[in-house]
Formats: structure tokens, C-alpha cells, sequence
């Protein structure tokens, strides 16, 4: 589904990315773990087309395309989605409105009819279920006051609606009590398919333990230094960051 | 010798021809307003309240000075605005600055009346003589040029306890098509103690040729009244506009104004809104879209003259390609006026790199016990609120069309008549490219 052959990127002057290689299946969970500042978010935002970041070496393909090549809409059409790790407070639009655009823009693109209200309204309210949103918020302004677990959920709410291919979720757990994060991975877990993959950006094993990884990959300095099982993520949290640091160092 | 000092200036031409009109021998107060702008001239560059605003010389490439104050050849040209379907009870249409009749229609309503001003003068001048002496208060030399040359006009009455629901719609229409069209028209509205009404004004102007259009204003909203004012300027093409509004409120007067600039060449609109009364509210709202190499500027002035009340500003511009905003909002609160709340906000965003806002508030307070404040900002449409859209599916244009709107929504949300907010709703949508 999704194929990074030696991806270097940067931002201004400032290298970031430093040859990232990693291949995703259909069905497959991938989570990114790393120091701060090893790239994670940097990694996430290229695949999204964040217009900040320059890629200077390498290939992205997602399902057969050169996803380099398309718009941020675009690469969202064709079935990515990126769960901010800082959601944008937009006032005077509502989020409704906003999913009712975006899904319509998406089913256009894909040769489908675009809904009308009444089934807008049908499929927001299984999703509304699904991720256990307040329907209330839905109608204010987009992340408008919204506290930081209904900001997440809300991302959340946005991914079961638009119904992605490859969901990247960036560090969807960064400010979320342990209450909230069951509830954003219960939804992110409900999602999942054998037809969809997932790939989480996260600093900290915790979230692992509700989106449970095929694979984990360590981040350092912009490549990947170490892949393995989830029980990677366990010696992580066990031994920190310092562990693959110094092994890195002496490699 | 200079060639500045063998050729006449532009203002000393104009002021030349509008003498030899001879409209400045007609009545008194012609006179006084001719003088006066004999003496002040037309604004030049150094000129402090037009600063920004380069009216005279973009005047002056335009049109000859004669033009100017010439009654323009006549039109026939039709109306076609949705506004007169939508609210067809009364509408009064000027037409190249005279009124047309036949374009006009007037419902009888109980307690209002409404009259051209040249037959008011005649018909009720107690009325014109009591309520507008003063009138007009403002010092601008378009002001002054409109009180001593101006054509035609309107006035209105709205008797004590007297609700009218439907809002009179005054359409001023320029016809450039057979040449240049310059009018100057006013308008008079005496709105009598707890007596309801409100004016849905526009701009149309048809043809490329430059139009020029002086308009003097001054609504009286008496004791317990309520007023709502909506001026809305949509004008392709070459038109300049001045207009002086001045409203003046009573104790327990409410006034809502609302002022939609979406298109035009240079448009300057100079709004006072005198509180002359005690627990008053004034609620006034702008947006100014500007594209192309428009001038919008926007003059508003609030004078708390007495204690207990209450007014309220948001302005809100977008100015994209080479066009200019200017926003200059005076806030005064009189040495009686105690226990005074007002509040100003004016935000802006600019959509490209050559276009500009300029953009001052003047706050003079000289009473202690009040509560003002006053915000101004300006920026860059958000970046990242733009990614975060598009990363949603939705196209560039389509997000950008999307945040500008949010943008102008907080000021259409502002208007109560349902009827009326889809109208403009509609009008601001389709320039904003809203179309989805």
C-alpha cells in the first residue's frame, strides 16, 4: 500500500529526514516511536503534503501512485488521512459543514454521488456512535474552545467519516488523560479492517497498549535505526531512548 | 515659473464651475456650504483625513472639474436587483442622481411618508426647518460640495409609535453607458419617538465609464426609536463614492448599521453616529472586500455626547491583488457622558503582498467612569487552517473560498431580518466564490 525508499527531507535549511525506508501492508498497524526531535511529525506531515517541509532524495508510493507528486486534497481522496497532533481551531466554520465539503469533495473525486442532507445526517450519527463524540460540539465551530481529548476525538470522528485507506495518526496521545485515550484508540480500533493500515507516531509505549502494533520502527535523527514486534515498544519504555541512542552511537 | 502655479488647480476649477451653475446663489445654506468649501478646497495629498485616500487626484484623472458638477444626461436604464423582488413594498430609485419615478413605488403606510426632497422643502418645511438645521454637521469638503450643488434628494418621515416591518430600499443607479455621470443626492429621515424603521441602501452602476456620486445623509432616531441602517456597494467599474451619514440618536434610541462594500473604484463612506441621548445603543458592523486597485475606506465616528450608553464596532476587511482598505474609527466620550461602554474592533486580512490596510483607531475620552476598548489586527490568511482543510479532501480554492467566508460570517450573522441576511448572504457568497 504504502512504499518510502530513502526519503530525505527538510524544513528551511534544516535536514530532518535522513533516508526513511518502510513499507505498509493492507491490514497492517505500524507505529513510529522516537526521541523527541528524531523526525516523527516531520515524517507524518510529508506524507500529508504539508507545504513547509522539502523532500530532497526518495520515493513515496501509496497504492501504486507517487504520492509526492499530488496536493494535500489529493493524496486525502486517494485515501490518507492525518489525525493532527495539534487539531486547528478554525471559528465560523462548523465541523459539520466542514465533513459535509470534505466528504462530497472526496466521493466527487472518486466518481460517486454526492450525499444529500438526509444521508449526511444518517451516516454522522453512526459515526457519532461509533467514536463516541458529543453530537454538541459537531455544530460549533471547528476545535473552536474545544478541550484537548475533544480535540482528538473530533480527529477521530473526521477519520470514521472520510473512511481512509491509511490512517496516520501523530501523536494522538499527547495530552490525553487515560480516559480519553481508551476512548480515541476504542475508535481507532473499531475502524480498522483488513483493507486499512494504520501508522502511529508516538513517543510513548501507552498508546500501544490499546492500538496494539504489527511492527514498530525507532526513529532516530531522521532514519530508521531499529524495527521489530510490539514487544520493542515494551523494551523502549523499559530501558528509554538512551539505550538505542548509545547503540546507535557505537554503530 | 511653475506650471503648478499657471494652471488651476482642480479645486479651484471645480469650485469656478460649481459658481457659475449658479446653484450656489439658490438658497442660504447653498451659500454657506459654498463658502466654506471655498476656503477648504478638495482634500490634497497632506490633507490629515484623507491621508490614504489620494480622492482629488484620482478624481481629477477621471473627470474634467465641470463634470463634476454638471447634471448628468438622463437614464432609462432598468433596475435589476433582486433586492426589489425581494422587498417590493417601498422602493425609491435615483437614477443618475434624479428621482425616478417610475422606477419608484410607494406603499401608503399609516404614519410614513415619503417625499422627493425638492417637493418636502416646499411641502414641509416646519419639519426640514426644526429637525435638520444643522444639517450637514460634517466639515467634509464632499460634504460641502453635496450642500451646495446637490441635485435631488429624499425625504422621509416616520410618525411617533409608528413600526414599519418593511425596510425602504433606495437604489442609487449610474448609467455610464451614454458617458460620465456625476450626481449628488441626499436623503432625510426623521424617525419620531418609539417609532420602528430601516433602509436597505444600494449602489448599482452600470457601464464602464467613470461615475462620481456625492451622497448626504442625516437620520434623526427620536426618543424610544429604533433605526436599522444597511448600506450595501457593490459596484463594478469606475465609481467613486462619498458618503457623509450622519445619525444622530435620543434617550433610549437603539441604531443598527450595517455597511457592505464589495466592489468599486474609490469608495469613501464617512459614518457618525452622534449619541445625543441617554441609554442608547449603537451597534455598527462593516465588511470591505476589495480586489483589483479599489480604495476602500471606511470614517466612522461615535460621539457619546451623554452618560449610560452604550455602542459597539466591528469592521472586518479582506483586500486581495493591489486594492487598499483604510479603517479610521474615532471613539468620543464628552467630559458628561459617565458610565459610557464602547467597543471597537477592526480586523483585517490582506491576500497578497501588494495589497495594503491602513488603519487607526482614535479613542478622546474625557469623562473617567467608562468602559472602551479597541482592538485592530491584521494578517495573512492562516496557513495552517488552510493545510488542515485541504488535507481533508478539499481543494485549495474551495478551502481558501471556505475560511474568507467564516471570515465575513461573524458580520452577517450580525443581521437580524432573515430575509435580508440570505440576500447579502447571497452577495457576499457569490464574491467570495463560495460555491459549494
Amino acid at each position: 500500500m504504502l512504499r518510502i525508499k530513502n526519503l530525505h527531507a527538510r524544513v528551511e535549511e534544516k535536514q530532518i529526514l535522513n533516508g526513511i525506508n518502510l513499507e505498509v501492508k493492507p491490514g497492517e498497524v505500524h507505529a513510529i516511536m522516537g526521541p523527541n526531535g528524531s523526525g516523527k511529525s516531520t515524517l507524518a506531515s510529508v506524507l500529508a503534503g504539508r507545504e513547509d517541509f522539502e523532500v530532497t532524495e526518495g520515493t513515496v508510493e501509496f497504492l501504486g501512485k507517487d504520492l509526492l507528486e499530488m496536493e494535500p486534497e489529493d493524496r486525502a481522496r486517494e485515501g490518507i488521512f492525518l489525525a493532527f497532533q495539534y487539531p486547528v481551531e478554525i471559528p465560523g466554520v462548523s465541523t459539520v459543514n466542514f465533513m459535509k465539503t470534505a466528504l462530497n469533495k472526496i466521493r466527487e473525486y472518486r466518481g460517486q454521488d454526492t450525499l444529500d442532507a438526509v444521508s449526511f445526517l444518517t451516516l454522522m450519527k453512526e459515526k457519532i456512535k461509533l467514536v463516541e463524540i458529543d453530537p454538541s460540539l459537531l455544530s460549533r465551530s471547528l476545535n473552536e474552545g474545544f478541550s484537548g481529548g475533544e480535540k482528538k476525538r473530533n480527529e477521530i470522528f473526521q477519520m470514521a467519516m472520510l473512511e481512509p485507506k491509511l490512517a496516520i495518526l501523530d501523536e494522538t496521545d499527547s495530552g490525553l488523560d487515560i480516559d480519553a485515550l481508551r476512548i480515541v484508540a476504542n475508535g481507532v480500533n473499531k475502524l480498522r479492517t483488513k483493507d486499512n493500515a494504520t501508522i502511529v507516531v508516538t513517543h510513548y509505549q501507552r498508546l500501544l497498549e490499546y492500538i496494539v502494533p504489527d511492527y514498530v520502527h525507532v526513529l532516530y535523527k531522521g532514519k530508521i535505526v531499529k524495527s521489530g514486534s510490539k514487544e520493542l515498544a515494551l523494551e523502549l519504555e523499559e530501558k528509554g531512548y538512551d539505550w538505542i541512542k548509545s547503540e546507535v552511537e557505537v554503530a | 515659473m511653475s506650471t503648478i502655479t499657471e494652471k488651476e488647480s482642480f479645486s479651484q476649477s471645480l469650485i469656478n464651475s460649481l459658481q457659475a451653475q449658479g446653484y450656489s446663489n439658490d438658497s442660504q445654506a447653498r451659500k454657506v456650504a459654498f463658502e466654506e468649501l471655498k476656503k477648504l478646497g478638495l482634500p490634497e495629498a497632506k490633507s490629515e483625513e484623507y491621508k490614504f485616500t489620494p480622492i482629488t487626484r484620482i478624481l481629477s484623472k477621471s473627470f474634467d472639474a465641470k463634470e463634476l458638477v454638471t447634471e448628468s444626461i438622463a437614464s432609462e436604464a432598468k433596475v435589476e436587483d433582486r433586492l426589489l423582488s425581494e422587498f417590493p413594498e417601498n422602493v425609491v430609485v435615483f437614477s443618475n442622481g434624479r428621482y425616478d419615478e417610475s422606477q419608484s413605488s410607494l406603499k401608503a403606510v399609516k404614519g410614513l411618508t415619503i417625499l422627493p426632497l425638492k417637493q418636502a422643502i416646499n411641502e414641509k418645511s416646519e419639519i426640514i426647518e426644526t429637525h435638520f438645521k444643522n444639517f450637514p454637521r460634517s466639515k467634509d469638503p464632499f460634504g460641502l460640495l453635496n450642500a451646495a450643488g446637490w441635485q435631488d434628494g429624499l425625504f422621509v418621515h416616520v410618525e411617533k409609535n409608528i413600526a414599519v416591518s418593511s425596510p425602504l430600499v433606495v437604489i442609487n443607479q449610474h448609467d455610464t453607458n451614454e458617458g460620465k455621470v456625476s450626481s449628488h443626492s441626499r436623503l432625510l429621515v426623521l424617525i419620531e419617538q418609539s417609532a420602528e424603521f430601516s433602509i436597505i441602501e444600494k449602489t448599482n452602476t452600470n457601464g464602464t465609464l467613470p461615475a462620481f456620486h456625492s451622497l448626504n445623509e442625516e437620520i434623526k432616531v427620536q426618543a424610544n426609536a429604533s433605526f436599522k441602517y444597511y448600506k450595501i456597494q457593490n459596484d463594478p467599474g469606475e465609481l467613486v463614492q462619498v458618503s457623509n451619514t450622519t445619525i444622530y440618536q435620543e434617550n433610549s434610541s437603539r441604531t443598527d448599521t450595517y455597511t457592505f462594500t464589495l466592489d468599486g473604484k474609490l469608495i469613501r463612506n464617512n459614518l457618525s453616529i452622534l449619541i445625543d441621548g441617554e441609554g442608547c445603543e449603537s451597534h455598527f458592523f462593516g465588511l470591505y472586500l476589495t480586489k483589483g486597485e479599489a480604495l476602500v475606506d471606511n470614517h466612522t465616528v461615535v460621539d457619546h455626547m451623554k452618560p449610560n450608553s452604550f455602542s459597539n464596532e466591528l469592521y472586518k476587511g479582506l483586500m486581495d491583488e493591489k486594492s487598499k482598505g483604510v479603517f479610521n474609527g474615532k471613539i468620543y466620550v464628552r467630559p458628561h457622558a459617565q458610565k459610557t461602554n464602547a467597543f471597537q474592533s477592526n480586523r483585517n486580512i490582506l491576500l497578497s503582498d501588494t495589497a495594503t490596510i491602513n488603519t487607526k483607531p482614535q479613542l478622546e475620552i474625557w469623562a473617567d467612569d467608562v468602559k472602551c476598548s479597541h482592538g485592530c489586527t491584521t494578517g495573512q490568511l492562516d496557513e495552517e487552517a488552510l493545510f488542515y482543510l485541504q488535507s481533508r479532501g478539499i481543494p485549495k480554492s474551495t478551502a481558501k473560498a471556505m475560511l474568507l467566508y467564516a471570515f465575513a460570517g461573524e458580520v452577517l450573522e450580525a443581521i437580524t431580518d432573515e430575509k435580508l441576511r440570505d440576500y447579502i448572504d447571497g452577495v457576499v457568497s457569490e464574491r467570495l466564490h463560495k460555491n459549494f
